[in-house]
């Protein structure tokens, strides 16, 4: 595979001083070992690796010796959630990559390849999270890391449909969801689970007990959460999947591609996505652009090999829970714009 | 609101927290909840909406046990056993 040796010889990675010196070429190679140039002439910010937003004490209190040391005692905390270390001399970046090295604080990347991976807390600790996000973005980074593609390629897990990290944005988002199951002996017929649903999906049935409509469940758990009795339990936890957004000057909204795919085919996902990103995508053309232009079928029939029948289709998408989650912040709020502005075209 | 249970368990705290917005309501069950023994019951007294919707969850999360829950008019009766700090 090629694009491992481009990997090598083009990112800083674990050893960024060692490529240090070829990355002080041109401003190109710069950004690809995480070294971004400033508006200040021999300046540079320097962006730490920290997948998920995750950092051991040990490195962050590094990080703050460094930007005291050789920067301004200042940190920048990306919005994509590296920390990033402004006005470095560049005379001074052996020195600082090797100090950020000796606690395995690596340096993160930028330009035409796979970005470093963002996400939520997950459900290591955080109440609503359904999936390790945390491992998940770990694994991603580790495996993916400064891999070549025709422009940016950024992904994020978010642990439920809160997707507070925003997979519709991302040029590769997976987001946590469930799958709830009654198990009717434990259920007490007490309601919660019907109060807790705001999506409609949940009804109390002739006999009872809680009949649910899976055209509008959107998957987010909280009738299980709701539940004091165990009737509601989890039956399957797995990723939906968004592909092609991006921010920017000329934002993109992502396609929902697939859903329930399980942790282990999230790095098939990855890599299926970012060869055929490689195979159809012109240079400097964003995943969602090139959808755009190809069509998402063709690329479609390539996570099929993937995900099988977890991939959505336009049946899937016609459903109410889809509508709910995706499209109330575009299609459906069009018609709102009314009459105002046309009068004068 | 009665002071024993179905099972004839002696209720031993009753809070109204009807009115009580979120995350108040909490607040006050888990203050009272501390107050307690384990294995003791306490009635709490919730609305329907965002109440129902929260106050239950933080009981399972903080490992209390949910005994029974009754509807009460357009709120809720929460009936909640003290569990043992894990």
């Amino acid at each position: 595979m090629d694009h491992v040796d481009d990997r090598e010889r083009k990112t800083a990675g674990g050893d960024g001083a060692r490529q240090q010196k070829t990355a002080l070429a041109k401003p190109e190679d710069l950004k690809a070992g995480g070294f971004i140039p400033q508006r200040q002439p021999g300046k540079i910010t320097i962006r730490c690796k920290a997948p998920g937003g995750r950092l051991t004490s040990e490195r962050l209190v590094r990080i703050a010796e460094v930007a005291r040391k050789y920067g301004q005692g200042i940190v920048h905390l990306s919005v994509r959630m590296s920390p990033e270390i402004p006005y470095i001399d560049l005379a001074d970046l052996d020195a600082v990559v090797r100090e950020l090295g000796d606690v395995g604080q690596e340096i993160a990347s930028c330009g035409k390849r796979f970005r470093v991976s963002t996400a939520c807390a997950g459900c290591e600790y955080n109440p609503n999270g359904l999936t390790d996000t945390q491992e998940l973005s770990r694994l991603a980074t580790e495996r993916f890391f400064g891999q070549d593609t025709p422009h940016k390629f950024k992904t994020c897990f978010a642990g439920c449909v809160r997707d507070c990290v925003r997979c519709r944005m991302a040029d590769l988002g997976f987001q946590g969801m469930v799958r709830p199951k009654l198990v009717a002996e434990n259920c007490t017929h007490c309601g919660l689970c019907v109060r807790s649903c705001q999506d409609q999906a949940l009804a109390t049935g002739s006999d009872e007990l809680p009949v649910r409509d899976l055209s509008r469940c959107i998957s987010c758990g909280d009738c299980i959460k709701a539940c004091p009795f165990e009737a509601m339990v989890a039956e399957e936890i797995g990723h939906g999947i968004f592909a092609g957004g991006k921010h920017g000057k000329h934002p993109h909204t992502a396609y929902p591609v697939a859903e329930f795919v399980p942790d282990e085919q999230v790095m098939d996902v990855i890599e299926t996505t970012m060869n055929w990103y490689r195979e159809h995508g012109k240079p400097g053309e964003r995943l969602g652009n090139v959808l755009d232009r190809v069509g998402v079928d063709p690329y479609r029939s390539a996570l099929r090999e993937v995900v099988g029948d977890r991939l959505l289709t336009a049946r899937d998408l016609a459903q109410p829970k889809w509508r709910r989650i995706f499209y109330a912040g575009l299609a459906e709020t069009f018609p709102a714009y009314g009459e105002v502005g046309e009068q004068e075209r | 609101m009665s002071s024993q249970d179905s099972e004839g368990r002696e209720v031993s705290g009753q809070i109204d927290l009807r009115g009580t917005p979120c995350p108040m309501n909490w607040v006050k069950t888990k203050l009272r909840l501390e107050q307690m023994d384990p294995g003791q019951l306490l009635e709490v007294l919730l609305d329907d909406g965002d109440a129902i919707r929260n106050v239950p969850r933080s009981v399972k999360t903080e490992g209390h046990r949910i005994v029974k829950v009754t509807p009460v008019g357009a709120a809720f009766s929460l009936l909640i056993e003290k569990t043992a700090r894990r």
